[in-house]
């Protein structure tokens, strides 16, 4: 290809496109301004390290749950906001197991069972930790998981099957009832405080030297890195290798075709809430793990940053849900490194924004649940 | 008999019965609101402030909804970022007309101490620049799409209120003296974390003074000091803001019934039943969402004004997204698309979903104080599985009045959107044509069926394909 040519298509995709430009534009010019950084010494390379990991850690979440909230999106036609809420209601059913198992005996059954309401009991004083209470804590996955598959298959029957066929705008707005109740329900319950949920001393940590300082990794941030990761495999595997998995990813693409061929549209309906409800709970609980806090509104706050996660990644696409989750993980943490971690969260907004602006099928769209 | 004539014949059945209603509805949530305050034992001073602090919320979710009926009712747009140009509107109305700072005073931060109208036209036209702002790029999308950003924008002006490093800062204001032009800088800023302390002049007593009617409102206040003892300057206040605040419902909803039925509002409508006819047809479709967009988000900033300028301090955490959703349930309750439906539905989530659970949480404390409701749900429900014992569950119920009113809020919208999507009035939406539809004799019934689709189908034909023709390749 000759160079008026290259030049041609050059200026034709800058005049087509010229938000897409701008963003090249900042995106290099911070890659520049990092890179400087990182060689006069004045961005530590062991802080990006931190940053980096903190960033991935954030984003295996964020995918985890984005993966359930992807297949409800494409398959179910709607943005649902009620998934930051099963992640929460998934979060509590797990931590209320691990609080029961690890501290049956030491304290009263309904405060391990309200997750330490309103103070009466201290995950730090139960020694709750992978390493500590390996048996409490893999209870608490499952329990999490099957909770909210329970859950989400509840709000299903009440809230969604009733209006199954009426478009997207009418259930989104019904997911934010189901949002608003369930989540003042658990407010209800469980409290408003935020509290702690691990014995933080007790977690063994592997401090990694890179360069001039230390990556801080510990053993929560390992527990998470398998069960999502091994998650994520096992959707794949789901997904590409069983009978279910075809049908799913058929009515993701095309619902009439796939009604045609004689795929049964609720039963795929219903694997969908229980996968992706499923994920959602174990999302919600490894992320109290990682982090050491729970709060009513743990999945709600998450819940923006999921969304940009799907729509980054191209809705409908479960490994376009995870790429997203990681690069807005990864965002939410670097954006630090030039602006006040207020703002943070807003970076992250900002990236999906940009990404909705210039290309608003996402990064991976077209290859929808494959 | 001309035209005009016979259709002001044929609307003013309509206009009476809507004004009928309204004033019907606003009269009977009095009555209920009064009828339980004497039957449990309230006094006048209560009953007072409770009717003033239920007309000041009838009155702002009405003005909420009537913005949003624009977005959503008229053009379709699906906007759940309300509240961030409600937080926009005040904050800059604060800024504009807060005291210029001295050192030592009380307000971290000073502000440009202009009159308190010209920070409320601020705070108005600023709303409607972030509504440009965030239209331009977003109009073109699907409507979820539009939907999370906008909620996303919200957020992002709630950080960016919240965050440290706009807190105070020094803005240069150009001005013109007899000795020259220059620039003054003015000491001013976001307050971070704490919010702003807004220490101008009450906006009511402002008011009052600037009709020059400074003489009869003090009379007025005595005239209320013969029925409550002390201070009685305070429940007058609150009900005349009150009063004022349904004069600017009334204002919007003139403003909106006439853009409704203008070539304009037409044009809109049109984009909401089906922007590619528009959109051929000729109207630069784009053109007019942005407008509609910008005129709804400036309303929307200025009521936000009209809310928190009497609060005395404003703090950005007021401005979650869950403000946003509930002008969404008043507007989903007095359905979209019609004027009176919006302010029906302002006034009925104001009175029973918003502002009923706390005033009965009110009488309730006043009949039977209690002082030991459980401070958790465990031990509210232990005695109960224990002994069977209700009564430190339905405490810790009563106690927790803020919390339940959300559930309910989530129930009703829920079952809304099941049994009523198309709202309490039911069908109103207004056609997007400039004739009535419904012909002469037999064909009624038919014609008229065009008009009545609930937004159900508003969405229907459009199958999640963002990507649209691209897919074979």
């Amino acid at each position: 290809m000759g160079f008026a040519e290259t030049y041609a298509r050059g200026r034709r995709v800058a005049v087509e496109n010229p938000i897409g430009i701008v963003v090249l534009v900042v995106v290099a010019v911070l890659a520049v301004d990092l890179a400087r950084g990182l060689a006069t010494g004045r961005v530590p390379v062991s802080r990006v390290g931190s940053l980096v990991w903190d960033g991935l850690m954030r984003g295996l979440v964020i995918g985890l749950a984005g993966i359930g909230l992807s297949m409800t999106y494409s398959i179910l036609n709607f943005a649902n906001f009620a998934h930051g809420d099963f992640i929460t209601g998934g979060a509590f059913a797990g931590w209320a197991t691990t609080y029961l198992l690890a501290g049956a005996g030491s304290a009263d059954v309904g405060a391990l069972l309200l997750v330490g309401a309103g103070g009466s009991v201290f995950g730090g004083a139960l020694g709750v930790g992978i390493t500590t209470t390996p048996v409490a804590v893999l209870a608490g996955v499952l329990v999490a998981g099957t909770a909210t598959v329970g859950l989400a298959l509840l709000a299903d029957r009440l809230a969604f099957a009733p209006i199954r066929d009426a478009g997207g705008i009418s259930l989104l707005i019904t997911s934010v009832g189901v949002a608003f109740a369930l989540r003042y329900l658990i407010q209800f319950v469980f409290g408003p405080s935020t509290r702690g949920t691990t014995a933080a001393s007790a977690v063994p940590k592997f401090p990694l030297y890179l360069i001039d300082g230390f990556v801080r990794i510990d053993a929560h941030d390992l527990a998470l890195l398998v069960i999502a990761g091994g998650l994520m495999i096992g959707v794949h595997l789901v997904l590409q290798t069983t009978k279910l998995g075809k049908a799913m990813r058929a009515m993701s693409d095309n619902k009439d075709l796939a009604r045609i061929t004689g795929i049964p549209a609720e039963r795929v309906v219903t694997a969908t809430w229980v996968m992706g409800g499923g994920l959602a709970g174990v999302a919600g609980y490894v992320l109290v793990l990682w982090k050491g806090t729970i709060s009513f509104n743990d999945g709600w706050l998450l819940l923006l940053l999921i969304f940009a996660a799907v729509i980054l990644g191209g809705i409908g696409s479960i490994y376009g849900a995870i790429a997203g989750g990681v690069v807005i993980g990864l965002t939410y943490s670097l954006s630090v490194i030039w602006i006040p971690s207020t703002f943070a969260r807003a970076a992250a907004f900002l990236v999906m924004i940009v990404v909705l602006l210039v290309r608003p099928q996402g990064i991976f769209a077209g290859r929808t649940t494959a | 008999m001309s035209a005009a004539d016979a259709l002001r014949d044929r609307l003013a059945p309509a206009l009476r019965s809507d004004a009928a209603l309204l004033v019907a509805l606003l009269l009977g949530i009095y009555a209920l609101y009064v009828a339980s305050g004497v039957a449990l034992g309230y006094e006048l001073r209560g009953q007072l402030n409770a009717v003033a602090v239920v007309t000041f919320y009838v009155g702002v979710f009405s003005l909420l909804a009537l913005a949003l009926n624009l977005h959503w009712g008229y053009t379709g747009l699906f906007n759940i970022g309300i509240v961030g140009f409600m937080a926009v509107g005040i904050y800059t109305m604060a800024i504009v007309s807060k005291a210029v700072y001295t050192p030592g005073g009380a307000a971290q931060v000073g502000g440009l101490g202009a009159p308190i109208w010209a920070g409320m036209l601020a705070g108005t036209a600023a709303a409607a620049l972030l509504g440009l702002v965030v239209a331009l790029p977003a109009l073109r999308l699907r409507a979820d799409y539009l939907a999370i950003v906008t909620i996303a924008m919200s957020e992002i002006v709630r950080f960016t209120l919240l965050s440290n490093a706009f807190e105070s800062f020094r803005l240069p204001v150009p001005y013109v003296s007899r000795s020259g032009v220059g620039t003054a800088a003015y000491r001013v800023g976001l307050g971070g974390g704490s919010g702003l302390i807004l220490d101008f002049q009450d906006p009511l007593a402002a008011f009052v003074e600037a009709v020059g009617l400074a003489g009869p409102y003090a009379g007025l206040v005595d005239l209320f000091g013969t029925a409550i003892e002390n201070n009685p300057r305070p429940v007058v206040d609150g009900l005349v803001y009150a009063l004022i605040v349904l004069g600017f419902v009334a204002g919007y909803y003139w403003l909106l019934k006439r853009t409704g039925e203008s070539p304009f509002g037409r044009v809109l409508k049109a984009i909401r039943e089906d922007e590619g006819v528009a959109d051929a047809l000729g109207k630069d479709t784009r053109a007019f969402k942005v407008k509609a967009f910008m005129l709804g988000c400036g309303l929307m900033g200025l009521a936000g004004v009209v809310w928190f300028m009497r609060q005395g301090a404003i703090t950005p955490n007021t401005y979650r997204p869950r403000l946003t959703f509930f002008v969404w349930i008043a507007l989903i309750i007095g359905g979209a698309g019609s004027n009176t439906g919006s302010v029906v539905g302002g006034a009925v989530f104001a009175a029973f979903l918003y502002q009923g659970p706390l005033y009965l949480k009110n009488l309730v404390n006043t009949v039977a104080p209690v002082s030991d409701a459980p401070g958790s749900f465990g031990p509210a429900v232990a005695p109960l599985i224990a002994d069977l014992d209700p009564a430190p569950f339905l405490l810790y119920t009563i106690d927790s009045v803020r919390q339940l009113q959300l559930v309910i809020m989530g129930v009703v919208l829920v079952a809304l959107m099941h049994r009523r999507p198309e709202g309490l009035l039911g069908h109103r939406k207004e056609t997007a044509a400039s004739v009535p539809l419904r012909g002469a004799g037999g064909s009624g019934g038919a014609a008229g069926a065009v008009g009545t689709d609930g937004p159900a189908e508003r969405t229907g034909g459009d199958p999640s394909d963002p990507d649209g023709g691209e897919g074979d390749g």
